[in-house]
This record gives C-alpha cells, structure tokens and sequence, in this order.
C-alpha cells in the first residue's frame, strides 16, 4: 500500500533539507575563510577584511614558506613519527589489555579494569602531574613526555573490550585446546579478527597524536634543546607570537616589514590541516564505529 | 548442585595458584598497567602540594603544612565560586544545547530521502570534529577579530557599527557555546541517527497506515524511542560537569585577555594559569584537588542513578 504524503510531512521535509544544508554550510565556511584568506592579499585583508573569495589572489604566502620549508617539514617529521610508532605502539598495548579484560576466565580482569577506570574517577590534577613528569621523570624538554603520554587512554581500552567481547570465547578455547598459549592465542587467533577494532581505536589514536598541541605546550615550550615542535603546537606559535613567526622565515632574506602575516599564519594552518582535511572523508566510518559502540562509557 | 560446586571450588582456588594460573594474562596487561602507574597514580601522592606552601627547592614532603589555607585564600577571593559558576554552567549549556541539536539534526537527517545530499552534509558537519583546538581558535579569530574579521564585514554590509569582540566579555559565553555546537554536533548526532535508523521500519510505517502524520511519528514513536538513549547519554554527561575542553576555551579567549576572565575561565584554564604563568603550585593543585573531588561526588551520584535505571550501562 502506498502511503500518501500530507502536506505537514512535506513542510518538514523542506524544514529538514534547509536546516541540515545551512549547518552544514556554517561548518563549512570557517575553512573557506582561512583558504581564502591564505591566498589573500596582505594589504586587502588589513583594508576591507577576509571574504568567502580570495582578494587580490596571490600565493605569495605559500611561495614565501617554500622558500625555507624547514622549520615547517621539521614539523611534520616530528609529528608523523609520533603518529606512527605512537598508533602502532598505543594500537598493539590497548588490543592486548583489551582482550585480556574481557576473557571471562581471568580473574583479575574486574581489579584491573577498575583500577584503570579509576584514573577517569579522580586524578591528581595539573600541577602533581606537572611537578611529577618535570622534577622527578625529568621528561621536561623530551618528546618522550608528548609520547607517551598519548598512547593510551581509559575510554580507547574500554571500547577495545567491548570489540573484543563480540569475538566468540570459543576461539581462545580452541587455542587452548591447541596448546597455544595466552600471548600466542591473541596475536596468532585475536588480533586478526579485531581489525575493524583495530582500524577504528588506531584512528583515534592517530588522530590524537595528529592534534597534539597541549602536551608540546607544557612540556617542550620553554626547552632549548628542543628545534622542531609537532605540527599543531607549532601553528599555535606561528598564530601566537611574532618572533616564532619571524623566526620561521630565518634566511628567506625577507623583508621584516613586508611579511605578509595574516596570510602566512592561514597558509601555515592550511599546510598543517590539509592532511586531515583530505584524508577523513575516507575514514569516517571507523569513527563512527566508535561512538556507536563506546559512546556511553565515554 | 554438582557445577554449582564446581565453581565455588574455582572461585575458592587459592590466590596464588590463580597469580600462577593467569601469569600470562597479566603480563600482557603489565604495559597499560604501569602506564597507569606512572602517569596517573604517582602523580596522586603530590596532590598533598594543595596543603601546603610549597617551594620548588624544598621539594612535596619537605614544604610546610598550612593546612585548609590554601583552600580559604581562593574561597575568601571569591576564585572558587566563579570556577565553580563557569565551569557547571558552561557544562550544562554544552549539554542541553548540544543533546537537542544533536537530536533535531538526527531526526532531520533521518527525513532527508536524497542519499547524495544526505551523505555529502553528514561528512561536512563531521569536519569540525577533526581539527584541533588551535585550529578552532584560529578559525573563531577570523571571524571575530575587529580588524579584518569577517563579522565586521557583514555588521558593516548590513549598515551596523562593528565592535571589539574581544574587549566584549558578554559576548563570550555565546560565542564559547557556539563554537562547541560547532565542533560537536556533527559528531554527537551519529549516536542519535544511528538509534533512529535501529527503530523497527514495520512500526513507523503501520503508523503512516493509522495516519499518524509526521510530526505524530516524531513525537509517538521516534523522540520515545529515543529515550533511553538520551537519559543515559545525559547522566553521563552530568557526571563530568566540572571537567572543562582546556583546549576550546584556551584558544578561542587567548592566554592573556584578562579582560575576558571572569566570563570565560574554567578550572583547566584557571589551573593552567595559575600553575604555568605564576608558579603558584599550592593554589593551582588546591583547585585541581577541589574539582577532582567535586567531580567524584557527581560521577558517583550519577552513576548510582544509571544502575538504577538499568546494571548494564552502569559504569561500575
């Protein structure tokens, strides 16, 4: 039977298409300024402001940091190392204490799983884990202290249980059966057929390690040993303080006068996001995934 | 009887045979174990700076004892009730705005029929979800800034008189919420949409049959079987209403816009302040002790309230 449609369903239906298109558009736009802005002309934004279209087209910004890519490319390699031995590393620990967590024939599984839930209970704070990671894991000035402490945390465990969970316990048993042991059961039978767990929680993870600013903040901001920051703590400088940004430029012979700011702080951000930018489209749906599965015990 | 016995001789194994029998199982779980240890629970024993007036050279233990005083100073400044105002009321709008745009877009999008516009929107209100806090802050200042930020444009187009955002304090809590909707609501709503696609299509079409119009299968079939989804999600979220995004607010207000403080500071923002510009430790792990303590009750007091209403969402 066909259903007919009243006119309050099509009045909806218009209500739904516009408000969902306009916020879209809304979340959309704030990108189209920095772009356009990034191929703006110094002198027009100062005078008539940023637009949805670029005034004056130039891409002197972009020129001007390819010029002396250093400090920038510094940046990515900083922070596409970490991103990689971070998730592959984060990746392998959290399906492993994941797996161990929901095996039902372990009986510490409910101490320990607690006794990492409790760190999301209560915490120290600030300024105990300031002094802790400084003065006594002396970490102050290391990439280590950005590292490490991205590799895991209680939520990305928790959703790697209840993934774990949907792997039949009959599988461990055959293992067992077999002769396998524990470790030898989870990489040779269990992590194979964690992969979509195992896409999802990397993703997470990568893109924490990828969005990292707040560590490099406390922790290398004020080192000297330190030369090139991850990439999203070194757009917070370039945006933030006008010697990181004059210093990004060292041996461009360029004229301290005539940098262009504005636009190179937007082309330095549209360098330093383009990566997501383009790649998320493709990853979304492990995303997804992941607030469908764990977004209660967040 | 017989298995009952069984596994009441499992569960009275003593402790050190079932150490022995799971050696394994625990080792694989040492790493995220010391991980714990060494970034969480070290840390714990410093929280002991709050009472004290703690000096870099006398190191935690060796700083004198003041007692509840670090606690008075901030209540007597009147620190600790602006903290505590910001930070639950910001949450709370976070929370309510949020979940009810989250929900509208989810039932919305669930009526949009044309496949590509649905797919195409869902991945653009996405976007925002994927960048950092930087980022926002950069994106927000484009917009705001007097000089040549493009809401001057329009306020200008539109024939009004462009203001200093960033001199305006009572513009921030606004803009603050907004930029949060901005940032979440693409992602927030999947939860939703992904409840509303689970709903049986038989009951909403035997509807539609009944001649229940659509706004009778919103409001009849689609908001209540919602419901548990969004009770849950909300007790949860009130459970972390003295944690604050240190990243959003940190980058949308600046590090050093004083004039905005009293309308945009949160405990992270506080904290972070008062530990990395000042070095004042005792005052800055007094208000950290405070909200983690602050913060139990109401995880706690929350939590009690999910298990009631159904063990398996419980967190504990």
């Amino acid at each position: 039977m066909k259903i007919k449609q009243d006119k309050f369903t099509t009045i909806l239906h218009i209500f739904a298409y516009l408000l969902i298109g306009g916020f879209a558009i809304s979340c959309l736009v704030p990108f189209l300024l920095m772009i356009s802005a990034s191929f703006s002309n110094e002198t027009m934004i100062n005078q008539t402001g940023i637009g949805l279209l670029p005034k004056g087209f130039t891409i002197a910004a972009y020129e001007l940091i390819f010029k002396v890519p250093k400090m920038i490319l510094g940046s990515y390699v900083v922070t596409i190392v970490m991103t990689v031995f971070g998730t592959v590393i984060g990746l392998f620990l959290i399906a492993m204490t994941g797996y161990c967590l929901q095996r039902r024939d372990f009986p510490f599984r409910n101490v320990i799983s607690f006794f990492i839930y409790f760190t999301t209970l209560f915490s120290a704070g600030l300024a105990p884990t300031y002094l802790w990671i400084t003065k006594y894991l002396h970490l102050k000035g290391s990439y280590l202290a950005v590292f490490l402490q991205l590799l895991m945390t209680p939520w990305l465990i928790v959703l790697m249980k209840n993934f774990a969970k949907s792997v039949p316990f009959e599988i461990t048993e055959s293992g067992k059966i077999d002769g396998a042991g524990d470790f030898k059961i989870f990489t040779a039978l269990i992590l194979p057929m964690l992969k979509p767990a195992l896409a999802t929680i990397g993703l997470f993870l990568a893109l924490g390690y990828w969005n990292e600013w707040y560590n490099s903040m406390l922790y290398l901001s004020s080192s000297s040993s330190i030369k090139y920051y991850p990439l999203q703590y070194y757009l917070y400088r370039i945006i933030t303080q006008a010697a990181a940004l004059k210093n990004s430029l060292a041996g461009s012979n360029v004229n301290p006068g005539t940098i262009p700011t504005q636009s190179l702080k937007m082309a330095t951000a549209v360098i330093a996001t383009g990566p997501i930018i383009l790649l998320y489209p493709f990853v979304q749906k492990y995303f997804i995934s992941g607030i469908t599965i764990g977004a209660v015990k967040g | 009887m017989e298995i009952k016995n069984v596994k009441k001789a499992v569960n009275k194994k003593p402790l050190g045979k079932k150490l022995w029998d799971s050696k394994t199982l625990i080792i694989m779980c040492l790493p995220a174990i010391l991980f714990f240890i060494v970034f969480f629970y070290c840390p714990m024993p410093g929280a002991y700076i709050a009472f004290t007036n703690f000096n870099y050279k006398q190191g935690i233990f060796g700083s004198d004892f003041v007692g509840l005083d670090n606690f008075k100073f901030l209540l007597n400044s009147g620190s600790l009730w602006m903290l505590t105002r910001n930070t639950i009321l910001y949450n709370l709008a976070f929370i309510v705005l949020g979940n009810v745009l989250q929900i509208i877009v989810a039932i919305l999008l669930n009526e949009v029929k044309n496949n590509v516009f649905k797919k195409i929107s869902q991945t653009i209100m996405f976007l925002p979800y994927f960048i950092s806090a930087v980022l926002v802050g950069l994106l927000a200042f484009n917009i705001l800034n007097y000089e040549f930020g493009f809401l001057t444009t329009i306020i200008q187009k539109l024939g009004g008189e462009p203001f200093s955002v960033y001199q305006t304090p009572k513009a921030w809590p606004v803009i603050i919420v907004l930029a949060q909707l901005w940032q979440q609501t693409g992602y927030g709503s999947i939860v939703y949409f992904a409840a509303i696609c689970g709903i049986d299509q038989e009951m909403i079409e035997a509807a539609q049959v009944d001649g229940a119009n659509v706004f009778a299968k919103i409001r009849y079939i689609i908001l209540p079987s919602l419901k548990p989804t969004i009770i849950i999600l909300f007790l949860f979220a009130i459970g972390g209403i003295m944690k604050g995004n240190f990243g959003l607010f940190y980058n949308l207000v600046g590090s050093s816009n004083a004039t905005l403080w009293p309308y945009t500071d949160i405990v992270e923002t506080y904290v972070y302040r008062t530990l990395m510009n000042n070095f004042n430790f005792p005052s800055a792990s007094a208000v950290g002790l405070y909200q983690s303590l602050f913060g139990f009750v109401v995880v706690m007091f929350s939590n009690g309230i999910v298990r009631r209403i159904d063990k398996d969402y419980a967190l504990f």
